[in-house]
């Protein structure tokens, strides 16, 4: 067991973890932040993605040793009150079916935005593939990411 | 106005007047066949636990109508309370949405399945809003000394447009509480639905881009034990030794349990179980059969020869109509097993006490959960709980019950509240998938090309009657038989959405595309003119409907412009699964040499669209449900063990590979039949089909990108 004080949306929090310990299930099990989901833990679904310093990254396959003082973001720091562009676009275009892949979509979405304000439709594709629906909701993914472009850009 | 009369209805309503004032309708599930009614005056009564109720209305005008179905994507929890809020004309900006908890006494059918919940409960949920806005007209009229039929409801409120003058419902509710309930309710004409057929957001939108906590793998409470199970490695083994000496040491591990033929890592925090697990050492040996991929392939050829198959059915004389036909074809379609893979893998929380037992999580049967974990623990039902998180996706996966009962056998055994999560790992090689199933389709053609006798023999893994022997073609045929053979597999087989059809439309449709040209007819004419023969002169019993079935079909061809494009491929494809239609075609084009997917136009008939968001993504995705499995959805065997465990080798669809999907929806004002599942069973065969046309090579088996005919193809109009 180790302690880490972990830049997490802007707070600090404290954590008493194995070094080994999936930035994933510290999240989950050790701060209550439920948001960032598990789905295959071999990085290949995108369920479980968080930013690290703004880049996307799949955080069940990150120990937590790795972090430092990396500045860590999950879905609900996202935004204060649940209005980032990307946010906004996701309940317009009302993508989610089940929702369970949602909250990761969300942030590769969140983390192509903030380096790519207005990607072109092959670049929402190449990054938008990362991240499994198993409901199919591919097409309004698509679309709510240039919603969201067009609320930044505007 | 359609009027529902009360007898034979098994909806009793409770009126509740709370002391803080407000009103609750709900609807008992008894056996008396009277209808009753009474103010419940003790609180108590009404906490959610005792009373789950369709609806209350406070005082503030705040209506919650409670959701008893569980939700996994389909949208229930957004369109149960729609049908609701159109009769009652809510003002939709101020109702809240609650999951209800299992009450088998207060709800009936409390399961997601079988694209059955709106068609079982479209008329109750009617009958439930508008009763409510009958008492509360009622209420104003009483109060303003006016005749009730003069007053009109809208957005939440009662007006009396002859005197200017109207209440909001919140400040009718406390008299509402009052008024006898009605024997009669009028519904309203569906020309008049203001929230039904709209596209509402689904009402857990917020919670999902926010990331509250909504699922079951979600549920943490204090003190309570993560486990996780090793299962055999494979199906028809059992455990042979455990050594669990390494497990153990492992920081946080506090027990390692065997039970049946399982054996359970437990401790305080998922990490340090999927560590321990990881250094179990457990050895398995043979119990019966053990299984492979090579055997089932085997099996499938003995199978297709055998002399004792089950007969579905028969009409007329098959052998004489073979004998004497011009031309005979005959093909063959198999696919795979495979998993369902929601991609919240199985999980369940379960505290076994003394006194009773409470169960938490993802499940499409609650009912039938509850009664197992009974059966298992020995205990009353009246004793479990059983709370509805929402579902990370279902498939059919949830219907079975076997991660609830590990999660209450661990509780039981430990004495401690219990949360077992699998791992996708665990999920892929946990059983009840889709069985392996060939099929062996001939056609007899007359020298005219009509098709005169048609046989179909199903045979598969533990399939059942892996037919649907009274779909379509039957009917149009004068001579056909349909029969089965099954094999019992030591693997585990379930539902998995669409169960037959997911695979059977596919074959039935790529076949009948091959007749059609056998028999030198269009595709979509050929189905069109055995529709008409099924209409005019039937054999035997007809269990579709023709007319909806060809509205489709006739939709989907205008809408795609079926057979006017230039260098475009079109494949045609039409099935009923469940209680709906639809048709869809697929359209392929050759980009950089290679043929391409470019778009799916589908038709559906699903009678009254509910909510026109949640149906049209439905209809998306299933068809990429469908595709996706079509093309690469592929389990196999060896001893007894899955060959693909993650999606490093099993793959799923992603958002490069869809095509463009452009669905329509026959606007016949019939009551809803379903749409959960009936998209997704024809889309097989239109691309199958579609991909024909642009290549002039058939596809038989599934997955689609094994075969040699799409050697080198991929998904995906970018290339």
């Amino acid at each position: 067991m180790a302690t880490y004080q972990l830049q997490i949306n802007g707070k600090t929090l404290q954590a008493d973890v194995e070094p080994d310990t999936p930035l994933l299930w510290v999240l989950r099990d050790s701060l209550g932040l439920l948001g960032t989901k598990y789905g295959c833990g071999i990085g290949q679904c995108g369920a479980c993605t968080v930013h690290i310093n703004g880049t996307a990254v799949r955080s069940c396959s990150l120990p937590v040793s790795a972090i430092g003082t990396k500045k860590v973001t999950t879905i609900e720091g996202l935004s204060e009150k649940g209005n980032h562009p990307v946010q906004q676009a996701w309940d317009e275009v009302d993508v989610a079916q089940c929702g369970y892949c949602q909250a990761g979509q969300i942030m590769t979405a969140a983390a192509l935005l903030a380096k790519n304000p207005k990607p072109s439709s092959e670049q929402i594709d190449t990054a938008m593939n990362a991240n499994l629906c198993r409901c199919g909701t591919y097409h309004r993914i698509r679309e709510a990411v240039v919603v969201a472009s067009n609320k930044i850009t505007k | 106005m359609e009027t529902i009369e009360k007898t034979s209805r098994r909806n009793f309503l409770k009126i509740a007047a709370l002391s803080s004032g407000g009103l609750v309708l709900g609807f008992h599930w008894s056996d008396s066949a009277a209808a009753t009614f009474k103010v419940v005056k003790d609180e108590a009564m009404l906490s959610e636990h005792n009373f789950n109720s369709y609806l209350s209305i406070s005082t503030d005008d705040i209506i919650t109508i409670f959701s008893p179905n569980p939700e996994l994507g389909q949208n229930i929890k957004t369109s149960f309370p729609m049908i609701v809020a159109e009769e009652l004309d809510a003002d939709w900006s101020k109702v809240k949405v609650l999951q209800a908890a299992l009450d088998t006494k207060k709800y009936e059918r409390q399961l997601t399945g079988g694209s059955g919940a709106i068609p079982h409960s479209w008329e109750r949920l009617r009958k439930a809003g508008a009763t409510a806005r009958h008492l509360l007209v009622e209420a104003a009229a009483k109060k303003w000394n006016a005749a009730s039929l003069a007053l009109v409801t809208e957005n939440g409120r009662v007006i009396d447009k002859a005197n200017n003058r109207s209440l909001s419902y919140g400040e009718l509710v406390t008299d509402a509480a009052r008024i006898a309930v009605p024997a009669d309710v009028k519904l309203k004409d569906k020309k008049d639905f203001k929230i039904i057929g709209k596209a509402i957001k689904n009402v857990e939108n917020e919670a999902i881009f926010t990331g509250k906590p909504l699922f079951g793998l979600d549920f943490y409470r204090e003190g309570m034990l993560h486990a996780m199970v090793q299962r055999p490695v494979g199906f028809g083994m059992k455990i042979k030794s455990v050594d669990s000496a390494a497990a153990k040491a492992v920081p946080g591990i506090i027990d390692i349990v065997q039970f049946k033929n399982n054996v359970a890592v437990v401790g305080k925090s998922t990490w340090q179980i999927i560590k321990a697990r990881k250094l179990l050492k457990v050895e398995y040996e043979p119990e019966g059969t053990v299984e492979s991929t090579a055997d089932h392939d085997r099996l499938f050829k003995e199978l297709l020869n055998s002399k004792d198959a089950t007969v579905r059915r028969k009409d007329g004389d098959v052998d004489a109509a073979f004998k004497t036909a011009a031309k005979v074809v005959s093909k063959e379609y198999q696919c795979p097993f495979i998993p369902h893979n929601p991609l919240e893998p199985m999980n369940f929380f379960a505290h076994v006490r003394p006194n009773g037992v409470e169960l938490i999580g993802p499940t499409q049967t609650p009912d039938r959960a509850r009664g197992e974990v009974a059966k298992l623990l020995n205990i009353d039902p009246e004793k479990i709980t059983v709370e509805i998180t929402r579902l990370g996706g279902g498939f059919g996966r949830r219907l079975y019950t076997d991660y609830v009962l590990e999660a209450a056998e661990l509780s039981s055994i430990l004495k401690a509240p219990v949360k077992v999560t699998w791992l996708r790992e665990d999920d892929m090689s946990g059983g009840t998938y889709r069985p392996a199933v060939r099929y062996r389709f001939e056609a007899a053609l007359d020298a005219s090309g009509n098709l005169v006798g048609y046989k179909l023999r199903g045979v598969g893994m533990n399939s059942g009657n892996p037919t649907r022997e009274d779909n379509f073609p039957s009917g149009a045929v004068e001579n056909l038989l349909i029969d089965s053979v099954e094999h019992k597999s030591s693997i585990t087989t379930g539902a998995w959405r669409a169960p037959i059809t997911n695979f059977l439309a596919y074959a039935e449709q790529a076949f009948l595309d091959e007749v059609a040209l056998e028999a030198k007819q269009d595709p979509v004419q050929f189905r069109l003119n055995l529709l008409e023969k099924a209409k005019k002169t039937p054999t035997g019993a007809i269990k579709y409907d023709i007319d909806r079935m060809k509205a489709v079909i006739e939709l989907a061809a205008e809408k795609a412009n079926w057979g006017k494009k230039k260098n475009v491929a079109q494949g045609f494809s039409v099935y009923f699964s469940h209680r709906s239609y639809v048709a869809q075609v697929a359209e392929v084009e050759i980009k950089n040499g290679k043929p391409t997917l470019q778009k799916i136009t589908a038709a559906a008939d699903c009678g009254v669209v509910v909510n026109l968001s949640g149906a049209m993504q439905q209809v998306r995705g299933g068809i990429v449900d469908g595709l996706g499995h079509a093309f690469y959805g592929n389990l196999t065997f060896k001893n007894g063990e899955p060959e693909q465990k993650n999606f490093n080798t099993y793959r799923l669809i992603r958002l490069k590979e869809i095509p463009e999907i452009d669905v329509h929806f026959v606007n016949n004002g019939i009551d809803p039949t379903g749409l959960g599942e009936p998209a997704l069973p024809p889309t097989g065969g239109a691309v199958a089909n579609a991909f024909f046309k642009a290549t002039g090579k058939r596809l038989y088996n599934q997955p689609f990108f094994k075969q040699d005919a799409l050697e080198g193809v991929q998904l995906g109009t970018k290339g």
